[in-house]
């Protein structure tokens, strides 16, 4: 006789910590160090450092390893995708997620009852990535960062152009494009290589390392130097990547007449951009936009959806009027930042 | 429309001046007529659409939106011109194929659009449009543009790409309506400079230099007519076959705002004058005429409550006569003579002369003067003709002495474009008891090295972050220079000044020896 399949909130919940699956006694992403975690993908936010054993696929260890060295995790254990492991009772499967080298969206088979974190996630096309893929089950938990309908990503290749105008247009001033180091940094050279750009790019010291990691992990990048210690002239109608903060910071001053662009899904605001100092807006992002994020609901066809990392109320409003069984998941830790 | 809003976008995120400039120029180089033209009157503010009204397009959205997620959006976007933009959703039913609509086509048939007519225009606009063209057209339909782009600049802009001066432009501007063919032909080469008649056009104003104190010695004080410099703004008042037009030095008609000097214009002369709030001859603090500048219209509160009056310095034009070859001294002369047989207007008066013998008697005077209104004096060369510009020698002006006081940093501000990477924008405080309270903003009045060293104490001295913004110890104190300082009820403060910039950082000063409130108050004009 078959098992009723449990229902997902006697087994998995939101804690302090994070979130937590009772019968493999694990966290997913905590925001405070446990003995067990699966980590989705290596954003500071997402995998941080101290946690005891760590699950999470080979690309997201490898960044960890970069970024905390032996703080990584007591024990890190690689996990492939779409290869299944058990913990406690749980079968645990990690799948492409489109968000950044590696990222996972999480898979918890428990019983007849399949459960699916998204981490952050993206539908678009990747060149740095493998695309999402998305997995049927009854609740599916669902970031939110873009959780409202004025954000519509538009096509990568639209905003590259604009760019590229903008360098053509002010040849004299160097480009400093505002990205965060893991993720957005690559796939903007990813996409300036395939839009036919191929002058050296430089990179902030603070995206280097990252950067040299993509590349030993097979991600083609094309040719990138250090922005420091290069003469302020050789970087006239130069594009320079760096963290977004670096505009407003001294070490812009050996920049010549910087125009500051940013790559961002928050670009999408006109205001938000001005207020921020930014001349030249690149919607580029690295999470579902409204259209993905709704989109992706039908595709998974869970029955509940729980909504969390961002604009939940949105996302909650306009699932519950489709149907599903909805609702917001206070878990507190994630950035807006993207 | 793609392109137009492209240049309404940039022009909005480009801080520097030089930028918008290129932008500017790179659109009218690249666009066809009449799109520029129409482009062109969108910058300078001459395109309003009487029958398109802001709620109409929150009807619109209203009608395609759920209001829940409209409401929400509008939460976060906190605009409602950029919300719709951005979250106005496909069409419903897959549309034939809308052709995309030119600035052309949208300009001209809003233009004779009646309401009802605007209402169903926009729903296929807003469909065939990306996000940037529906800000764009949203920006235009609701005039209101605020993109940081003066008419000024966008005349400057045709200037610097056509090669043309930008005077002689703006002695043709107003004779012009969109969308402009005749002048981009001349500005092309094309055609001549277009005939502007007898139409009452704006004449580039003659600006003064500063004075320097050293310039005094090789000047010979018999060749100078002396008047006082009034704290008002400068203006021009143009009548010409019936129409009255009252312009600012900048060339913007500001006479809508201003009906009580229209009514009260003579006609057919041009003058040069300053616009100030004054009752009964006295005039009012410049804070006063700032009411009346912050509008587009007057109501009849503010014309009782704020009566605006023109001083006048000069005449350009008499009949059908131009006056401005002619040296100063005639021109006064001819003004004087106007002034007389014209009778007495009382919101227009004359600036009297001051006599003077030497540079030390005008100089005590210029000292002396307290007088509410007055902000220095004007040095002009009897034999000088009326030249557009700031031609240097004939016009000076020499401002009073700035008042100072030493105050306390307290905020610091990042600024923009080159300095976006320096906290430049500065607001200091006096003490009241032993708090402080802010006064002032300054942004000048320091070298480069005294910026890289403020910036570095900002960083190094940070007791607290606002965004942009970094309150810090207090601890050092600047000795600020300003022109004079009025009661102000929008301040904490209670005052507000005018013109402060930094004079000095006092960096051997403590900073509980820095100036009072109550100081600062004694110094109220
Ligand atoms: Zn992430
Ligand atoms: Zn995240």
């Amino acid at each position: 006789m078959p098992l009723a399949a449990p229902r997902p909130e006697t087994w998995i919940r939101a804690t302090p910590a994070g979130l937590y699956c009772e019968p493999g006694d694990f966290h997913i992403d905590p925001s405070r160090p446990v003995p067990r975690a699966v980590i989705t993908h290596g954003h500071g936010d997402h995998a941080r450092p101290g946690n005891g054993e760590v699950l999470a696929t080979p690309e997201t260890i490898a960044i960890m390893q970069a970024r905390y060295g032996d703080g990584a995790g007591a024990n890190l254990q690689p996990l492939s995708y779409n290869e299944t492991l058990t913990v406690g009772e749980v079968g645990v499967r990690l799948m492409p997620a489109g968000h950044v080298l590696g990222s996972a969206q999480v898979v918890l088979d428990y019983g007849a009852s399949r459960v699916v974190v998204s981490g952050d996630y993206k539908r678009r096309p990747d060149p740095t990535c493998l695309p999402f893929e998305p997995v049927n089950c009854d609740l599916f938990i669902t970031e939110a960062t873009f959780g409202l309908p004025v954000f519509r990503h538009p096509p990568d290749d639209r905003e590259i152009d604009k760019l590229l105008h903008s360098l053509s247009l002010f040849p004299d001033r160097c480009h400093l494009v505002g990205v965060y180091a893991l993720g957005k940094c690559q796939r903007l050279l990813a996409l300036l290589r395939r839009a036919g750009y191929e002058a050296p790019v430089y990179l902030h010291g603070g995206l280097l390392g990252l950067t040299a990691l993509y590349e030993r992990l097979g991600v083609a990048l094309g040719p990138v130097l250090p922005a420091t210690g290069v003469p302020r002239e050789a970087l006239k109608g130069r594009i320079v990547l760096a963290p977004p903060s670096a505009a407003a910071e001294p070490w812009s001053r050996r920049l010549p007449d910087p125009l500051v662009a940013q790559a961002s899904g928050w670009m999408r605001v006109r205001q938000r951009a001005k207020a921020s100092g930014v001349e030249l807006p690149l919607v580029i992002s690295d999470h579902a936009d409204w259209d993905e994020l709704t989109q992706t609901l039908d595709d998974v066809g869970a029955n509940e959806v729980w909504v969390t990392h961002g604009r939940e109320e949105a996302l909650v409003y306009y699932a519950t009027k489709k149907g599903y069984r909805a609702r917001a998941l206070a878990l507190t830790g994630f950035e807006e930042d993207e | 429309m793609n392109r137009f809003a492209a240049l309404l976008e940039a022009l909005l995120l480009t801080p520097s001046r030089n930028g918008k400039l290129r932008l500017m120029q790179e659109y009218f180089r690249s666009q066809p007529d009449p799109e520029r033209g129409w482009a062109l009157a969108a910058l300078t503010g001459e395109l309003s659409f009487a029958e398109a009204k802001p709620n109409q397009v929150r009807t619109l959205a209203a009608e395609r939106i759920d209001p829940e997620l409209l409401g929400w959006s509008y939460d976060f976007v906190g605009d409602l011109a950029e919300t719709v933009s951005l979250i106005w959703p496909a069409a419903p039913a897959t549309p034939a194929v809308v052709p995309l609509p030119s600035l052309t086509e949208i300009v001209e048939t809003l233009r004779c659009a009646s309401r009802t007519e605007v209402a169903r225009l926009l729903a296929p606009w807003l469909d065939a449009l990306d996000a940037s063209g529906r800000w764009a057209l949203i920006k235009l339909v609701t005039g209101s543009l605020r993109i940081g782009v003066s008419a000024r600049l966008a005349k400057l802009a045709l200037a610097e790409w056509s090669g043309v001066a930008l005077d002689r432009i703006e002695e043709v501007w107003h004779g012009l309506s969109p969308p402009y063919q005749p002048l981009f032909d001349w500005l092309e080469s094309r055609q001549p400079a277009p005939d502007i008649g007898d139409l009452p056009t704006f004449s580039p104003l003659m600006l003064a230099q500063p004075l320097e104190d050293d310039d005094l010695t090789s000047l010979d004080p018999r060749d100078y007519l002396a008047e006082w410099k009034w704290d008002g703004i400068r203006v021009q008042l143009v009548a010409r076959d019936g129409e009255k037009r009252l312009y600012s030095r900048s060339g913007d008609d500001i006479g809508p705002a201003f009906p009580d000097i229209l009514a009260a214009m003579p006609e057919r002369v041009t003058l040069d004058g300053e616009l100030l709030v004054a009752r009964g001859g006295e005039v009012a603090p410049f804070n006063d005429l700032q009411q009346r500048l912050n509008r587009k219209t007057a109501d009849a509160r503010m014309l009782r409550d704020y009566p605006a009056a023109v001083r006048l310095y000069d005449i350009l034009r008499e009949g059908s006569e131009d006056l401005r070859g002619l040296p100063f001294a005639e021109r006064r002369r001819r003004l004087e003579a106007w002034h007389q047989a014209d009778g007495p207007r009382p919101a227009l008066d004359l600036s009297p002369l001051i006599s003077f013998a030497s540079w030390e008697e005008l100089r005590q005077l210029r000292d002396a003067a307290r007088e509410r209104g007055i902000e220095g004096l004007m040095l002009k060369r009897a034999d000088s003709p009326y030249v557009a510009g700031r031609p240097k020698g004939p016009w000076f002006k020499w401002k009073r002495h700035a008042l100072t006081i030493d105050a306390v940093l307290m905020y610091a501000q990042r600024g923009h474009g080159k300095r976006s990477s320096f906290y430049s924008d500065y607001t200091f405080g006096a003490w009241a008891g032993d708090t402080l309270i802010p006064v002032g903003k300054a942004y000048s009045g320091f070298t480069d090295e005294e910026l890289r060293l403020l910036d570095r104490w900002v960083r190094n001295n940070t007791v607290q972050r606002y965004g942009p913004v970094r309150e810090v110890t207090p601890a050092i104190v600047l000795e600020i220079a300003f022109d004079s300082v009025h009661r102000s009820t929008r301040h904490r403060s209670g005052v507000a000044m005018r013109f402060p910039r930094i004079h000095r950082i006092r960096w051997d000063k403590p900073c509980h020896e820095a100036d009072t409130l109550e100081a600062l108050e004694k110094l109220l004009t």
